[in-house]
C-alpha cells in the first residue's frame, strides 16, 4: 500500500471574492504528500477558484498557501509552475494548430536551459538537451498510450484524447502537485475508466500528489483518498470518500433535504445536478 | 552495423541456396546459423518510444541463450509446453525460439482472447509456463491460475503496473534472462548442446484454431511441416534475406507465424513489430514492407479511408485521381500479368505512376512490395483489380493451419480474382466425388492434440487430408474454393450448389449488405437480399428518394431495379464458368428488416446462420418457389430494448434473367 505522507499544500482560511460576490470562504484544507484529493461540488460552489488559487492565478483577498512549507500570498502561475505545481484545464487548453508531440513538449519548456539562440542554431548542447527532454516526452507517450496520434495536430483529436494529451503535458513538467479540472467530463464510460488507470497510474508510478476535480461520483469514490466537498465557497465536509457519503450536510447540498441520509447516493442524480 | 549490410546485390542469398535441404533442420539452429552468417543484419526490430528499435540476428541469438537458460533454470524440461500472450512483441517471437531451443513447445494463444478461453487451452494443452505480455494478460492469469493447477510460472514482459503483483509464481522477463545468462557463463556449452538435440520430426508448436463450433483444437505441427512448406514459399516466391515484413497478425495465428516466424528464420528476412496495434498503419509507412499479408478487410479498410480522404480533395486532383484510376484499372492488372499494350497505353500509366499511383502507394506504405497475399475469405473482384491496377502484386494463396499454410499460390502474371492458385511444390491436391478439396503435402499436420477422433476424421489413412472446404479446378488448372463443403449441396438437376460462394458475389456489390442463397434440393437459385442502408440511402438520397425507414427503402421500386442490376451482374460471371451456370439466381426479393444477431439469423461474427432462416421465413422461401409475384410474412423482432413484437409484410418478388451473354467489366468501386 501507497503511504501517505505530510500536508506539502496547506490552504489557511483562504477567502477569495469577486466583487460582492465570494467565491471561497475563510477554507482550509491540506493536500498531503502522495495523495489524490478529489474536490467536490455544486456548480458555481468555488472549485476551478480554489485550483486557480493554489496555482497563483488568482489571489486570495485573505488567507495564506504553504506550499512545501513557504507560506506566500502571491504568486504568479509561472512562479508556481516552476515550483512543481501542474494543472489541466476544465477545457482543454491545447494549442490546437500543433501536433500531439510538440504540444507535450511545451511542458518541458521550463527544464529547458539553453537560450532561445541557442535552440534555434540547435547544435552541440542544445541539440543533446532537446533529445533528453523528447526521450522523456516520448516515454509520456508511451504511458499514455497516444503513439498512434504523436503526429496528429490536437485541433483534429476528439475530445477525450485532448485530455489525454493535456495530461500528458502536465505529467511533462514532472510536477510534484498535479492539479486536474474535470478530467473526465464529456467522456463516455471507456475512457473515463482509461483517465481512471492513467491517473491511478500517475500516482502510483510517479508518486505525484494529485488534487482533482470531478463530478462524477463513482469515480471519485473509487479513486481519491480524499473528499473535500465545497457548497456556496464553503468547505462543507473533508476526509475519506465513505465518511463523506454518509454525512448529511453533503447529502443535503447534493440531493436537497427531502432526499434524506442514503447509504450510496445515486451518481447520477448528483452527476445531473452538478455535471454542467 | 558490419560490412554485411551493405554486400552488394549479387550476395543476396535465397534460403534455397544459403541452407538447402540437408540444412538446419529446427527454428533454433537456423537461428545459430544466421547468427553466424549474417551477424549484422537485423532480425527483428520494434518500434519503441518513437523510433525504430534493432536487433541483429548475432544479437537475437544471445538473447534468446539468455532466455532459454533462464527457462532451464526455472526447471524447464524438454517436452515442457510455454504459453505466449501478448501482442507482437520481439521478446515474445524469441520466447518461441527459446522453447523450441529447450525440446519445449510453444503454444501461442490469442492475446484478445478472455480468460475461460485462455484457461481451456492453458488446461488442454497442459501448459506449465507462460510468457505473458503486460499487466493486462498476467491479469487473465491471475483469475485462472486456480483453475489451471498445471500452470507453474509466468513471467512477463512489461512491467509496467506490475510492482504490486506479490505472487510467487510471477517472474520478470529481464531478470529470467540475467539468471540464463549467469547458467551460460557457468555452462557455456548448454544452450548449443540444447538445440543439438533437436530434430526435424519434433513438434515445433501447437496452434490452437478458433473452432466455428465446439471448443478449438490444437493442430501439432512439426519442425519438417513448417520449414519445408515456408521454404517451398520462399523458393517459388524467390524471396530473400533482405525482405521486409510487418508482423502485426495475431501470433496465434499460423499465417503470422509462418510469414514472421518461419519464413524469416529460413530466408533470413527481418521481421519488424509495430509499436502498438493502434499505429499499424502509420508503422507500414514508415517500414515499407516488400512482403505482407493482409486479410481482404483491411485492404477494404485502407481504400475506403482513401476514397474518403479523396472526397476531401480539391477538384483538379480529384479528377486526375478518378481518371488514372479507371484507366489503371483497364491495363494496370495487364501490365502486372506482363501481357503486351499498345505503347500509348504504356506511356500513360507511366505519367500515371508518377502523379498518382506512385505517391498513393508510398502514402499507404506499399512503394516497395512485391509480394502482397490476401487469404482467410474471398476477396471482392473489385478491391482486388483495385490493388494490382497500382501495380501492387496483390496475390491469393490457399492454406491452414493443418496445412503449415501453403497449398495453392498464385504464380505471379496468373492473378485472378476468384481462383487461389495452383498447388504448389510437393503438394498435391484432389477433388473428392462429393466436391471437398483433399491435400497430400509435407506441411500436412501431425495430429489434433489429444483429439484422436477428430484426427481420424481430417487425416485418412490413405494419406489425404480433408479440408472441410469444397472446391473445383478451373480451365486454367487454378483452385477455385466455393464454400465449406457441409453447406454445399445439389440442385434438383444434380449440379452443384455453394451457397456461400453466390452469396459472396452478391455481397461484393456496395449495396448488399447480407445475402441468403437457396437451392440445395430445389429446381433452382433463388436468393434473399439485405440491403446496405447506409450505401442505398445514400444513393437514394443523390436520387432525391425518400424514405423514411429501411423497410420503405428496401420496398422500393429503384430499388428493387438497383439490386437487379447487381444479380445480373452475378448471373453474367456464373453463366461464364460452366460448373457454376446451373447456379443462377432465378428469382429474388429484398427482406423487410435487417438479419441481425440478436434475432439469431447471424452469428455474433456475422455469419448467415442459414438454417435458421430457412425456417423463420419459411413462407417467403416457399414463395420463391412457387411463382408469386409476392410473399407474405409475420415475424418476430427483438428491439434493441429487448422487447418482443410481431412485423408483418409483404415482399415483391423478382425474376431475373438468366444466361445473358457476359459483359464488360464496369468499375463498380465509387466513392460514395
Amino acid at each position: 500500500m501507497k503511504q501517505i505522507g505530510e500536508p506539502i499544500l496547506t490552504a489557511d482560511r483562504v477567502t477569495l471574492a469577486f466583487g460582492g460576490v465570494t467565491a471561497l470562504n475563510e477554507i482550509s484544507f491540506a493536500i498531503r504528500r502522495h495523495e489524490i484529493l478529489a474536490m467536490i461540488g455544486p456548480n458555481g460552489a468555488g472549485k476551478t477558484s480554489m485550483l486557480n488559487v493554489i496555482n497563483g492565478f488568482y489571489h486570495p483577498q485573505a488567507g495564506t498557501i504553504t506550499w512545501k512549507g513557504a507560506t506566500r500570498r502571491r504568486m504568479r502561475p509561472y512562479h508556481a509552475a516552476a515550483q512543481g505545481i501542474a494543472r489541466t484545464f476544465q477545457n482543454v487548453a491545447l494549442f490546437k494548430g500543433m501536433t500531439t508531440l510538440d504540444n507535450i513538449m511545451t511542458g518541458r519548456l521550463l527544464q529547458m536551459r539553453r537560450n532561445f539562440l541557442w535552440q534555434a542554431i540547435h547544435f552541440g548542447p542544445a541539440e543533446e538537451e532537446e533529445l533528453a527532454h523528447r526521450a522523456r516526452v516520448e516515454q509520456i507517450i508511451d504511458f499514455l498510450e497516444i503513439q498512434a496520434i504523436r503526429k496528429t495536430p490536437v485541433g483534429r483529436l476528439p475530445y477525450g484524447l485532448q485530455k489525454r494529451v493535456e495530461l500528458g503535458r502536465a505529467l511533462a513538467m514532472e510536477p510534484e502537485l498535479l492539479l486536474l479540472d474535470e478530467p473526465m467530463a464529456g467522456m463516455n464510460v471507456e475512457e473515463k475508466e482509461d483517465m481512471c488507470r492513467f491517473i491511478l497510474d500517475v500516482n502510483d508510478e510517479f508518486g505525484t500528489t494529485i488534487a482533482l476535480i470531478e463530478h462524477d461520483m463513482g469515480v471519485v469514490m473509487d479513486i481519491s483518498d480524499r473528499v473535500v466537498v465545497l457548497d456556496y465557497g464553503r468547505k462543507i465536509a473533508d476526509g475519506p470518500p465513505d465518511e463523506v457519503r454518509t454525512s448529511p450536510e453533503v447529502i443535503a447540498a447534493y440531493l436537497g433535504e427531502e432526499a434524506g441520509p442514503h447509504p450510496n447516493p445515486n451518481p447520477r442524480a448528483v452527476e445531473g445536478r452538478g455535471g454542467g | 552495423m558490419t560490412a554485411s549490410t551493405f554486400a552488394p546485390l549479387s550476395n543476396r542469398q535465397t534460403a534455397a541456396a544459403g541452407s538447402g535441404v540437408g540444412g538446419p533442420d529446427t527454428f533454433p539452429k537456423l537461428l545459430l546459423e544466421h547468427a553466424q552468417l549474417r551477424p549484422g543484419r537485423p532480425a527483428n526490430r520494434e518500434k519503441d518510444y518513437g523510433i525504430w528499435q534493432s536487433w541483429s540476428w548475432a544479437e537475437v541469438a544471445a538473447e534468446v541463450e539468455a532466455l532459454a537458460c533462464g527457462l532451464a533454470a526455472m526447471g524447464f524440461r524438454r517436452g515442457d509446453k510455454l504459453a505466449i500472450i501478448g501482442d507482437n512483441r520481439p521478446r515474445l517471437y524469441w520466447a518461441i525460439a527459446a522453447t523450441q531451443a529447450l525440446g519445449g513447445i510453444p503454444v501461442p494463444i490469442y492475446q484478445d482472447s478472455i480468460a475461460d478461453e485462455m484457461a481451456f487451452v492453458l488446461d488442454h494443452a497442459e501448459v506449465r509456463f507462460a510468457v505473458a505480455e503486460d499487466q493486462e494478460q498476467v491479469d487473465k492469469l491471475v483469475e485462472i491460475k486456480e483453475r489451471c493447477p498445471l500452470l507453474e510460472r509466468v513471467i512477463f514482459s512489461d512491467p509496467r503496473g506490475m510492482r504490486h503483483y506479490d505472487q510467487h509464481w510471477l517472474d520478470d522477463y529481464a531478470k529470467v534472462q540475467e539468471r540464463g545468462r549467469e547458467l551460460a557463463r557457468n555452462e557455456p556449452g548448454f544452450f548449443r548442446g540444447e538445440i543439438a538435440k533437436g530434430q526435424g520430426s519434433d513438434t515445433a508448436i501447437i496452434l490452437y484454431t478458433s473452432g466455428t463450433t465446439g471448443q478449438p483444437k490444437g493442430v501439432v505441427l512439426s519442425f519438417d511441416n513448417i520449414i519445408i512448406t515456408a521454404k517451398n514459399a520462399i523458393e517459388f516466391e524467390g524471396l530473400t534475406d533482405r525482405e521486409e515484413v510487418l508482423a502485426y497478425l495475431p501470433m496465434a495465428w499460423i499465417g503470422e507465424h509462418i510469414f514472421s516466424y518461419a519464413q524469416a528464420y529460413c530466408a533470413g528476412f527481418c521481421a519488424s513489430c509495430p509499436e502498438s496495434q493502434a499505429t499499424v498503419m502509420l508503422d507500414l509507412r514508415e517500414l515499407g514492407p516488400t512482403y505482407f499479408f493482409a486479410p481482404p478487410r483491411i485492404f477494404e479498410t485502407v481504400l475506403t479511408q482513401v476514397m474518403i480522404r479523396m472526397e476531401d480533395a480539391g477538384w483538379a486532383k480529384r479528377r486526375l485521381f478518378h481518371f488514372f484510376l479507371d484507366f489503371g484499372r483497364r491495363v494496370g492488372p495487364n501490365i502486372l500479368d506482363r501481357q503486351r499494350l499498345p505503347p500509348l497505353d504504356r506511356a500513360l500509366y507511366r505519367i500515371g505512376e508518377v502523379l498518382v499511383y506512385g505517391p498513393l502507394k508510398n502514402t499507404l506504405g506499399f512503394s516497395r512490395i512485391r509480394i502482397a497475399y490476401t487469404a482467410g475469405e474471398a476477396i471482392g473482384p473489385d478491391l482486388f483489380t483495385f490493388y494490382r491496377s497500382l501495380g501492387i502484386n496483390l496475390k491469393q494463396l490457399y492454406g491452414m493451419t493443418e496445412s503449415s499454410v501453403f497449398l495453392c499460390i498464385q504464380r505471379d502474371g496468373e492473378a485472378k480474382p476468384d481462383t487461389v492458385g495452383a498447388p504448389i511444390k510437393d503438394v498435391e491436391i484432389r477433388i473428392a466425388e462429393d466436391g471437398e478439396v483433399l491435400f497430400k503435402s509435407p506441411g500436412a499436420f501431425q495430429c489434433y492434440y489429444k483429439n484422436p477422433e477428430a484426427t481420424a476424421a481430417a487425416k485418412r489413412p490413405d494419406g489425404w487430408v480433408h479440408t472441410g472446404d469444397s472446391g473445383f479446378f478451373d480451365t486454367d488448372g487454378q483452385l477455385k474454393i466455393l464454400d465449406r463443403a457441409r453447406d454445399v449441396g445439389r440442385l434438383q438437376g444434380g449440379a452443384l450448389f455453394a451457397p456461400k460462394f453466390i452469396e459472396n458475389k452478391l455481397k461484393f456489390f456496395p449495396y448488399i449488405k447480407e445475402a441468403v442463397a437457396f437451392g440445395d434440393g430445389r429446381p433452382f437459385v433463388a436468393a434473399f437480399v439485405n440491403i446496405d442502408l447506409e450505401a442505398v440511402g445514400d444513393w437514394a438520397e443523390r436520387r432525391n428518394l425518400a424514405y423514411a425507414s429501411y423497410q420503405e427503402l428496401a420496398a422500393e421500386e429503384a430499388v428493387y431495379d438497383l439490386v437487379q442490376g447487381c444479380i445480373e451482374r452475378v448471373n453474367r460471371d456464373l453463366a461464364a464458368e460452366p460448373a457454376l451456370a446451373p447456379s443462377q439466381i432465378h428469382r429474388f426479393l429484398i427482406l423487410h428488416k435487417e438479419l441481425d444477431a440478436d434475432d439469431g439469423e447471424l452469428t455474433r461474427t456475422r455469419k448467415v446462420r442459414r438454417r435458421i432462416i430457412a425456417e423463420r421465413y419459411q413462407p417467403l422461401v416457399e414463395a420463391l418457389y412457387s411463382g408469386d409475384a409476392k410473399g407474405r410474412i409475420a415475424t418476430e423482432i427483438t428491439f434493441e430494448d429487448g422487447r418482443k413484437g410481431q412485423m408483418r409484410a409483404e415482399l415483391a418478388i423478382r425474376d431475373i434473367a438468366t444466361d445473358l451473354p457476359p459483359a464488360e467489366p464496369v468499375p463498380l468501386m465509387r466513392a460514395s
